[in-house]
């Protein structure tokens, strides 16, 4: 039996098993792995503004990681948030550019609804394709992925270019949209958008847990032959899935248009959707671990951020490295058995010698 | 009349093939992999270390042909890496895939900064350090080479098992998992020579994020072509079609006062693969263990 000890605790073994092996890794670069490890420390907690940075990156990985998690919990893996964040970035802009003279608080509520429907329209694609044609998510939303590239690259250049920077990237959006940084973190972006990352898991948990379409939901995902037989329109219930989890991705357009930018860049996403599918994984798909695995890998990102100029030779790309790694070592069913195995076939092999 | 437009055509043939053969190579080594079962969304990745062994071999030996080999060699380490996770260790090969991914785009810029003191490319190769065609031919020898051993060989019958059937392969006494190591490694350094075909071929350096997705193009082209060797290839010819066109038709007006916006052309060969698996151009069917992990007793 897995105790509730154990669940907790494999999960911040191979965490740490992860971090481990990307630190000893800079030792082919000439560092000092606890260096490293310090200005990780300093570089994402060191201060108040370094600590706010630290809650920017977790934001959108908030909602990515709820929206994999979502698709998830229907038996589906939806591996196209970087396409829906997109959508949703580009739509929160679009009405922002739009309708520049909405008075606020309606603005940033428009702004969020538009985010929120443009995600889950380029969820709704792969989820519909997946119950009524039968085509695999997995490739689908790779491909939409790319798709989303090109038509979010095409709106920005010429639809709805800025005329003022030669950057690849909108114009900006009305005033009246934006919400407002948090002053406690002095300069870094965090916005309301932070807390509604935090509503959203709790409304996640609440309509995964507590409702009837989330019973139905996660019955599909268990055992759909099961979930027909007692009724449980199979289809419908993986549609809803993936346009709500596409919609989840969007609302990385609230914190990074309406809380950032303030206008959508091109390949502003440093890869939230990918990373989406590791913080879901590591938080076991429960929305409030989804939450505490977005901190982290947060904190990875700019923990990293500082290593440019800390160091000599390893760069902020070494956050990449920790963060795979980490994702590989919580991914691997086998790793502790096999651990276990070859500490076995150790002590075998020196009584038998 | 008809010489003007051959004088168009040639160059955009040549432009084709040689634009297809990064494409060609990665594609046939992700049927190797998807044929014995094992997913490889991580080609994209395994085409990066690829480009990056590559110019860094031919940097310090000065021949393109020890370069394609250490790209080779480095796509195949990183695809070993890749077979430790999802064959010995069981995890999910769509999770382990993106992290290779997410590895592969940060071990060459991490190796660059020691090596060459930057991240942001490598320095670049002498013209005449740097393939002509030779990678053109290794591609066709790839697929053929690939076709003819899925076709006519045991090794072939074994590799199309392990990803149909892996309980009937087990049963005649092979194992399962070591056919796809095999697959997955071949399925590396195939990869890892397609991504040293963009940096030591199409150009002469190493340059961040090169490979811009298209180890992802190739497992499109993988789909398109139904996880069969010939159709594969010429969806990977039709897709470097599109993308030499791309090039070709940048600001030209064909029709209206506006010319075709490029990225319209880009997303083609994505859409396609799209109305491909929902069954609009023909039905796709992936081998049937694909994805399933086995379990030797």
């Amino acid at each position: 039996m897995k105790s509730l000890l154990w669940r907790i605790g494999q999960p911040v073994l191979a965490v740490s098993l992860g971090i481990a092996v990307g630190l000893l890794v800079t030792t082919f670069a000439g560092e000092s792995p606890l260096h490293i490890l310090a200005v990780l420390g300093k570089s994402a907690f060191g201060s108040r503004y370094d600590f706010g940075m630290t809650l920017f990156y977790a934001t959108p990985l908030i909602f990515t990681g709820l929206s994999v998690a979502v698709a998830f919990h229907a038996g589906l893996f939806n591996i196209g948030g970087e396409g829906q964040l997109a959508f949703g970035a580009l739509a929160a802009a679009a009405v922002g550019i739009l309708a520049p003279n909405v008075p606020w608080p309606i603005a940033p509520v428009l702004g969020t609804l538009g985010a929120f429907a443009a995600g889950a329209a380029w969820g709704f694609i792969p989820g519909w394709l997946r119950a009524r044609r039968g085509s695999h998510e997995v490739i689908n939303t790779i491909m939409l992925n790319f798709i989303a590239a090109g038509l979010t690259s095409w709106v920005t250049l010429y639809v709805l270019r800025s005329t003022e920077s030669q950057n690849p990237e909108t114009a900006l959006i009305g005033p009246n949209y934006i919400i407002q940084r948090l002053r406690f973190f002095e300069d870094a972006p965090v916005s309301g958008a932070f807390f509604m990352g935090l509503a959203t898991a709790f409304l996640v948990w609440i309509l995964l847990w507590r409702t009837v379409f989330g019973f139905e939901l996660r019955a599909v995902g268990q055992n759909e032959n099961a979930a027909r037989a007692v009724g449980i329109d199979v289809a419908r219930i993986r549609i809803l899935a993936m346009t709500i989890a596409g919609g989840l991705a969007g609302w990385v357009g609230v914190s990074e248009v309406l809380g950032n930018a303030h206008q959508f860049r091109m390949d502003f996403s440093p890869g939230y959707g990918f990373i989406g599918i590791a913080v879901a994984l590591l938080g076991r798909n429960n929305p409030f671990g989804v939450v505490a695995a977005a901190l982290l890998f947060g904190a990875l990102h700019k923990g990293t951020a500082d290593l440019d100029f800390e160091t000599e030779h390893v760069t902020r790309d070494l956050s990449m490295i920790l963060q795979a790694l980490v994702i590989l070592s919580v991914s691997a069913d086998g790793l502790w058995a096999w651990f276990g195995k070859l500490g076995r076939s150790k002590r075998g092999g020196a009584s038998a010698s | 009349m008809l010489r003007d437009s051959w004088n168009y055509l040639l160059p955009l043939i040549g432009a084709t093939i040689r634009v297809s053969t990064p494409l060609l190579l990665a594609a046939i080594g992700g049927l190797v992999s998807e044929r014995a079962g094992v997913i490889n969304i991580a080609l994209e990745g395994m085409m990066l270390v690829g480009a990056f062994g590559g110019v860094a071999v031919a940097l310090s030996t000065h021949s393109p042909w020890l370069g394609i080999g250490g790209a080779a060699l480095s796509g195949a380490l990183l695809a070993a890496f890749y077979g430790l996770f999802v064959i010995r260790l069981r995890s999910n090969q769509i999770v382990a895939g993106t992290a290779i991914n997410l590895l592969a785009a940060g071990i060459p810029p991490f190796l660059c900064k020691i090596f060459y003191g930057v991240t942001i490319s490598t320095p670049s190769l002498p013209i005449g350090e740097r393939f002509q065609s030779a990678p053109v031919w290794l591609a066709v020898a790839a697929v053929l080479g690939v076709w003819l051993v899925m076709k006519r060989t045991p090794v072939g019958l074994w590799l199309q098992f392990a990803g149909e059937h892996p309980e009937a392969l087990d049963s005649a006494g092979v194992r399962v998992n070591r056919v796809r190591w095999a697959a997955v490694m071949i399925s590396g350094a195939l990869a890892g020579m397609g991504g040293a075909s963009l940096s030591i071929f199409l150009s002469s350096s190493f340059s961040r994020n090169m490979t811009a997705g298209r180890g992802f193009m190739a497992l499109a082209a993988l789909i398109f072509g139904k996880w069969r060797p010939f159709p594969t290839a010429i969806a990977c010819l039709l897709f470097g079609f599109a993308e030499a066109l791309q090039i070709r038709l940048q600001g030209v007006i064909l029709w209206g006062t506006e010319p075709i916006p490029v990225q319209f052309i880009q997303i083609l060969p994505y859409v396609v693969t799209v109305l491909v698996l929902a069954g609009v151009v023909g039905q796709a069917r992936a081998p049937k263990a694909l994805g399933l992990a086995f379990d030797e007793h």
